[in-house]
């Protein structure tokens, strides 16, 4: 499915965020980190997508939005280190969005849209065409593999 | 009718009042056949699109991708009637040019990604949601002529 050169272009991209952050300390990694702006902006262009957090304080910032961005950032790194053994990264999290959490897969396609918007505002130029191909192509991965366990 | 708020029509008529046409326009295209390859079916006579690298010397793409973004300049300037102003494009896209409407969305996505990557973090949620708020009702008025 990716091909080398593409696994490897993801897991450069995403060392690259997690190592900044770690520099700069775990409150950097909530500022500097896109994904909690990544949720932000889901929120902001898709509204349908607030209704699965009606139970959260979502507000710019909060505590809730911060924390589970961040979940989900670690879970999408986790899973670059090693595209190929993504049904077995993601197993646990397969059965919570099956039984648990259901949320509908078009969300997905969704929220790795304001991620790619997200890396491309904080990589630049450098978030080139090759780079943009292979972090959709695992996004879409990543996606396709959360959804196993629904049907 | 499609209602826009203050903040919306200023900040859709701010992106394009700062965007250079012949920069924007062909790396949005160049961007969309090479991150959605089966774009490239509807440019069989574009001539080289064999890799990336051909996709982003390639003239004819880079002509086209500018006169893409004239197009969309021309919502901008009608932002309350896009329905009318896509009317004639929309029949040619269908019935001359027969291009799947869904492609529509794929290139306004990397559109926003091309702008995105330009802006940088002056591309707040509220600014893309704008945005693509634009976009979305141009691409449906592209597509309102098909039948």
């Amino acid at each position: 499915m990716l091909s080398k050169k593409q696994k490897d272009l993801i897991a450069e991209i995403w060392e690259g965020l997690i190592s900044v952050a770690d520099d700069i300390g775990a409150d950097a990694l909530l500022s500097v980190s896109c994904v909690p702006r990544s949720v932000r902006r889901m929120f902001a262009s898709y509204p349908g997508t607030k209704t699965y957090f009606s139970h959260l304080d979502i507000s710019h910032r909060s505590a809730h939005l911060l924390s589970h961005g961040k979940k989900i950032v670690l879970a999408i790194a986790e899973g670059a280190k090693d595209i190929s053994q993504l049904t077995v990264t993601l197993a646990p999290l397969q059965t919570l969005h099956a039984y648990q959490l259901r949320i509908d897969p078009t969300n997905f396609k969704l929220f790795s849209h304001c991620m790619l918007v997200s890396l491309a505002c904080h990589m630049g130029e450098d978030f080139t065409p090759e780079a943009h191909a292979a972090m959709d192509k695992y996004l879409s991965a990543f996606a396709a593999v959360l959804a196993e366990k629904y049907r | 009718m499609v209602v826009w708020t203050d903040f919306e029509r200023s900040t859709i008529q701010d992106i394009f009042s700062k965007m250079d046409y012949e920069v924007v326009g062909p790396a949005a295209l160049t961007r969309c056949l090479i991150v959605y390859p089966w774009t490239q079916r509807y440019f069989g006579n574009f001539g080289n699109l064999y890799n990336a690298a051909a996709i982003m010397g390639n003239p004819m793409v880079a002509k086209h991708g500018t006169t893409i973004l004239h197009g969309l300049d021309r919502g901008v300037k009608n932002m309350d009637d896009l329905k009318t102003t896509y009317a004639e494009l929309s029949v040619l896209h269908s019935e001359k040019l027969h291009v799947d409407p869904d492609n529509f969305k794929l290139l306004s996505d990397c559109l926003t990604i091309v702008v995105a990557a330009r802006f940088g973090e002056a591309f707040t949620a509220e600014v893309q949601a704008a945005f693509q708020k634009f976009l979305a009702v141009v691409v449906s008025s592209l597509g309102r002529q098909y039948h």
